[in-house]
């Protein structure tokens, strides 16, 4: 159960990484990545998960 | 010069009667004030060298934006955060993001070539207080290396409450609050979501939280003496007919400054309002929207709705030519080109104070009903010094016996010389709309009498002049009493 990054579709605006409750998005040369060890999708934390929730671009945090 | 005869002139005396009568009138002669007679002189010290909050300014002085922060909270219907292009020229726009230690090199750069920097601005795209910490480690870092730059920053205000006081300990002397509406059904037409506390809400109930935290902040920084800006995107049909609401409400709260600005829109922009049609005002109606507004909160006449990446004088972007992969690891400031420019701007200043003045007066005492549209081509400094055809906007003044007030800049596509050619030339001729006169530098015989034929006069004899004098000099010239006399 985690989150994915549509790469192709994301802005790299970086609202997700600071929003993760998890610490569990990071970017490298410019691409962000869930890291899906550590991604819980909000469950237990949040209504729905930060990252889908604050992305500017509709369906580009998904559900892996 | 032969000028073509316009109707303003029907309204003039022409008998020698009524203009001998003209001339035994008294003369409401005004003592003259210092100039800028409206603005205290505490706020005028904090004001005078920032191109965006002083008018003046903007003639002498650069901004620089630099995009580290392109997180956002919020959806706008004219923004669309994927696009990137360093053609374009609008808010929100970039070519490059930087983080913060890029930026300081950047700001570093630019300081050392650009001796007319004095403001940094944070701008999007994004949201400068949202993704606060990369705005305030820039700012951080740019402080102690180049004090006397003058900070400032850019905000849709939902974060802005949470990080005033930190503003205020920073000295960010100077805020921009963009505020489209106080009613949040009008709100809900322009925002679809907002991301606030963990939830996206949408609808009324977005903008109705938007538009409290909007006000808090402005509030809260206004009880602190930042000064505030608040910037409105018109969008006739949806907010034309309440920004004078706006304005009313944001001066009741202290708002220093309304910049009322016109809808971008095109589709290949892929905005919401782009996509959907939404256009944008004429100049005619955003004209009539800031008219309504006289008497409120003042008004910002010459934005220039300019990249969040822009770098120099408002008239000019340089910001392509500063690109971080040009800018050496290790680069220090060097202050010797700002500071030989601030001992003569300080010079020039004073002098082109006298200078406007002195057009006041030669307005005043042409003692004609006469109220005209001029055009100016500048580069900067206050004159009248670019070629027409290099020019890619026009500097719009209206000038009457009241005096010289600047109105707006047109913008054309391309300059007549930059490969535009005549086709350029209907577009400027366009962008002219109710413009009687262009002044400029020099201009050919080609275009001046496309010009004349659609019934601008165009003129070269005040060129290097400062604007107002040239302008003050062109209307003593065409409706002043000894004009009139001669013609009688």
């Amino acid at each position: 159960m985690a989150m994915k990054i549509i790469a192709s579709q994301c802005t790299a605006c970086g609202a997700c990484e600071f929003e993760c409750p998890n610490a569990a998005i990071s970017v490298k040369r410019g691409v962000f990545t869930i890291d899906p060890k550590l991604c819980t999708e909000c469950n237990g934390q949040f209504d729905s998960p930060q990252c889908a929730t604050v992305c500017p671009v509709d369906n580009t945090c998904v559900p892996a | 010069m032969a000028f073509f005869v316009s109707l303003d002139t029907l309204d003039q005396p022409t008998t020698a009667k009524e203009i001998r009568h003209a001339l035994k009138s008294p003369r409401t002669r005004k003592s003259p004030a210092a100039p800028p007679s409206d603005i205290p002189p505490a706020l005028w010290e904090r004001i005078k060298d920032h191109p965006c909050y002083s008018e003046e300014a903007h003639h002498y002085f650069a901004r620089m934006h630099v995009a580290v922060a392109p997180a956002c909270n919020i959806q706008c219907n004219y923004c669309n955060r994927k696009y990137d292009c360093s053609n374009e020229s609008r808010p929100g726009v970039v070519s490059e993001k930087l983080t913060p230690e890029e930026a300081y090199r950047k700001i570093i750069a630019v300081a050392n070539e650009v001796p007319q920097l004095s403001v940094l601005g944070i701008a999007g795209p994004g949201d400068a207080c949202y993704d606060w910490r990369k705005t305030k480690e820039t700012f951080a870092r740019i402080a102690k290396a180049v004090p006397d730059l003058k900070l400032c920053l850019s905000t849709n205000g939902l974060a802005l409450p949470d990080h005033v006081d930190e503003i205020a300990d920073m000295n960010i002397d100077h805020v921009t609050i963009t505020i489209n509406m106080v009613d949040p059904e009008i709100g809900a037409k322009i925002y679809p979501w907002i991301f606030y506390n963990h939830k996206r809400y949408t609808g009324v109930e977005a903008s109705t939280i938007l538009h409290e935290r909007q006000m808090l902040g402005l509030e809260m920084l206004t009880a602190r003496n930042i000064l505030v800006k608040v910037n409105s995107v018109l969008i006739p049909g949806i907010n034309d007919a309440h920004l004078s609401t706006v304005n009313a409400e944001v001066k009741k709260r202290g708002a220093f400054l309304h910049n009322i600005m016109p809808l971008i829109s095109d589709p290949a922009h892929g905005t919401h309002f782009g996509l959907t049609g939404q256009r944008g005002p004429t100049p005619a109606e955003l004209q009539a929207v800031q008219d309504a507004c006289e008497g409120g909160a003042n008004l910002m006449r010459h934005c220039r709705q300019c990249r969040a990446d822009a770098v120099g004088l408002l008239c000019q972007d340089r910001g392509q030519d500063f690109p971080i992969s040009s800018i050496p690891e290790d680069i220090t400031y060097d202050p010797t080109k700002r500071e030989a420019y601030r001992a003569v701007i300080a010079r020039e200043r004073d002098d082109h104070r006298q200078a406007k003045h002195a057009a006041a007066v030669a307005l005043r005492d042409a003692e004609s009903s006469a109220r005209i549209l001029v055009a100016v081509a500048t580069q900067g400094g206050g004159r009248v010094n670019q070629h027409f055809g290099h020019a890619k906007e026009f500097q719009v003044y209206e000038a009457s016996a009241a005096g010289v007030r600047f109105i707006g800049h047109r913008k054309v596509d391309a300059g007549y010389c930059g490969g535009g050619g005549d086709t350029a030339l209907d577009g400027i001729i366009k962008a002219l709309a109710g413009v009687e006169v262009v002044l400029c530098a020099k201009i050919g015989e080609c275009p001046q009498e496309k010009l004349v034929a659609a019934g601008i006069a165009t003129s070269d004899a005040y060129a290097y002049d400062y604007i107002e004098s040239a302008i003050g000099d062109y209307y003593a010239d065409r409706y002043g009493l000894k004009q009139l006399a001669l013609r009688a």
